[in-house]
């Protein structure tokens, strides 16, 4: 199965953090990476800009609205994400429980959608 | 890359016979694998231009052994010790078999090859790769695409277990005959996968997916010819040939799943049919009862029917009766209980399905949930239905069944 980390975080919080656990949110993010490219398991990922730099795009009647800022405001909000690809969901699980992320704010573990079906 | 069918499939089928001469002469699977798949790649770009070789065989043999030596020159020139080997090696590096022994060992080798490619050792999503690429004769990036995944990602895969078997030091050869059924079961199982990946692939852009049906059929096939006695393999065959006879009536052109009862059954494919049926017979006369066989059996009784309102259900349900008890499990008590409401009524059919809900393995998944709604729908409760469709709905991961369950909801909203 594959599933999407959502990588949650705070900027204020991580500001807040010493700066050995800053350095260890981003070393053992690398870890996990490292260990997921070598047991096959990544399928890709990447880290998001700040949500200061988001345009949201708004199309009504055929009008489209540009706005600065994303879309829903909150204190959290997504930093990154990383595909992998494992044989279940309590990998996936064990995944996001070692994601340095996971500590402070939250992961989001989602399974994609696939195009394969089963007739019913 | 390989656009002339003809030279594909010849190197396809060649492929594990020239891994297996490697392996057996040089005893290093890891790299002899290497030096096949460039040997393989060498005549893949070649042969179409320059034509096939009077011999290609022996000439896939001489390429792949000369970058074996190669290989083994350079390794062994890291350690300095490039003059004895150089001894070792014939000079033109061109080695004809040994006549006989080769030869011999050349069925047993595709065998060979597919118990250790999926040892028990090996990860799921391991043995699959590495059966494509070893006895399938797959490129890494055919296999990635095939399976959706960047081809870095399946490269790696590749790489990991033929380094897992390296350390595990496990041996190219025939087990041992105490484990060997339990081994044959692992094999018959990954083939089983790969096919289930192609077959439950719709169409439009995952149509290369589809191959992985036909390989898959092309591996048991040449598995059932190596062990034409195996009751289990003819079983197999027979089940994927049957399911995959229904490719072309169970998706729309947009893609859209047809159910087995709306299918337009003209369009089953009778040579697929005929074959798998004369394979399951046989095998159910003369071999011991195993679970594959009898999923056979169940298909072909629903292949048999000419419309689905023709459908033996009274056989059906004792076929599941059968297979439950030789391998229980819930999503087969799933299946029974539908054919029981197609004999019993509907009611049966929810009543069996409760048995399932305090089962962790299928409680939340959308199957139980789905066909708990089309029982509801036959019994004419049209608002459990819904509600159990919806929650089916918003529990699968596959597109196209969201789709379908989203559609029969939507119907019976109105």
């Amino acid at each position: 199965m594959k599933y999407m980390l959502l990588i949650y975080h705070n900027p204020a919080g991580f500001e807040a953090l010493s700066e050995d656990e800053r350095g260890a949110v981003m070393e053992d993010a690398d870890t996990i990476v490292n260990e997921l490219t070598e047991s096959g398991e990544l399928l890709g990922g990447e880290g998001l800009a700040d949500p200061s730099n988001t345009k949201t795009v708004k199309v009504r009647d055929g009008v489209p609205a540009i706005t600065d800022g994303p879309y829903l405001e909150a204190k959290e909000h997504l930093v990154g994400y990383c595909l992998i690809e494992c044989e279940s969901v309590e990998r996936a699980i064990d995944i996001a429980t070692r994601w340095p992320d996971a500590r402070y704010w939250a992961v989001e573990v989602r399974p994609l959608m696939h195009q394969a079906g089963t007739e019913m | 890359m390989r656009t002339d069918a003809r030279v594909e499939d010849l190197l396809r089928r060649l492929a594990p016979q020239v891994l297996g001469v490697l392996v057996r002469r040089y005893g290093q699977f890891d790299a002899s694998e290497d030096a096949v798949q460039e040997a393989l790649l060498a005549a893949a770009v070649g042969w179409p231009e320059d034509g096939v070789p009077e011999n290609p065989r022996g000439w896939l043999i001489t390429v792949a052994d000369r970058r074996m030596t190669d290989q083994l020159r350079s390794e062994q020139a890291r350690r300095r010790r490039e003059d004895r080997v150089a001894a070792q090696v014939p000079a033109d590096g061109s080695v004809a078999p040994a006549p006989g022994d080769e030869e011999r060992a050349e069925h047993d080798d595709t065998l060979a090859l597919l118990f250790l490619c999926c040892h028990p050792a090996l990860a799921a999503a391991s043995q699959i790769a590495l059966t494509l690429r070893a006895v399938g004769g797959l490129t890494t990036s055919e296999i990635a695409s095939a399976f959706l995944v960047p081809e870095a990602t399946m490269a790696q895969r590749i790489r990991r277990a033929k380094q897992r078997i390296k350390a595990t030091a496990i041996p190219f050869g025939m087990p041992a005959e105490p484990d060997r059924a339990d081994r044959l079961r692992v094999v018959l199982h990954v083939l089983y996968l790969i096919f289930n990946e192609g077959y439950s692939a719709s169409s439009g852009p995952d149509l290369q997916r589809g191959d992985l049906t036909r390989e898959a059929i092309r591996l048991t096939r040449a598995v059932h010819r190596l062990l034409p006695d195996d009751g289990e393999v003819a079983g197999l065959l027979a089940l994927m040939l049957l399911t995959d006879a229904r490719r072309a009536a169970r998706t729309r052109p947009d893609g859209a799943l047809v159910p087995l009862a709306e299918q337009d059954r003209d369009r089953w494919n009778r040579d697929s049919i005929r074959e798998g049926i004369e394979l399951v017979t046989a095998a159910l006369s003369r071999a011991p009862l195993g679970p594959y066989q009898v999923q056979a059996a169940i298909a072909a009784v629903h292949a048999e029917a000419e419309h689905a309102d023709d459908t033996d259900w009274a056989q059906i349900v004792a076929l599941y009766q059968v297979l439950e008890r030789l391998s229980p499990n819930p999503v087969i008590t799933l299946n029974h209980a539908v054919a029981v409401a197609m004999v019993r009524g509907p009611r049966a059919g929810l009543d069996m399905l409760e048995t399932l809900d305090g089962d962790d393995r299928v409680a939340r998944h959308h199957r139980l949930e789905a066909v708990r709604a089309h029982l509801l729908e036959m019994a004419g409760d049209h608002a459990a239905a819904l509600v159990s469709y919806r929650t089916a709905a918003r529990r699968t991961t596959s597109l196209p069944e969201r789709r379908y369950l989203e559609t029969r909801a939507a119907r019976l909203a109105k």
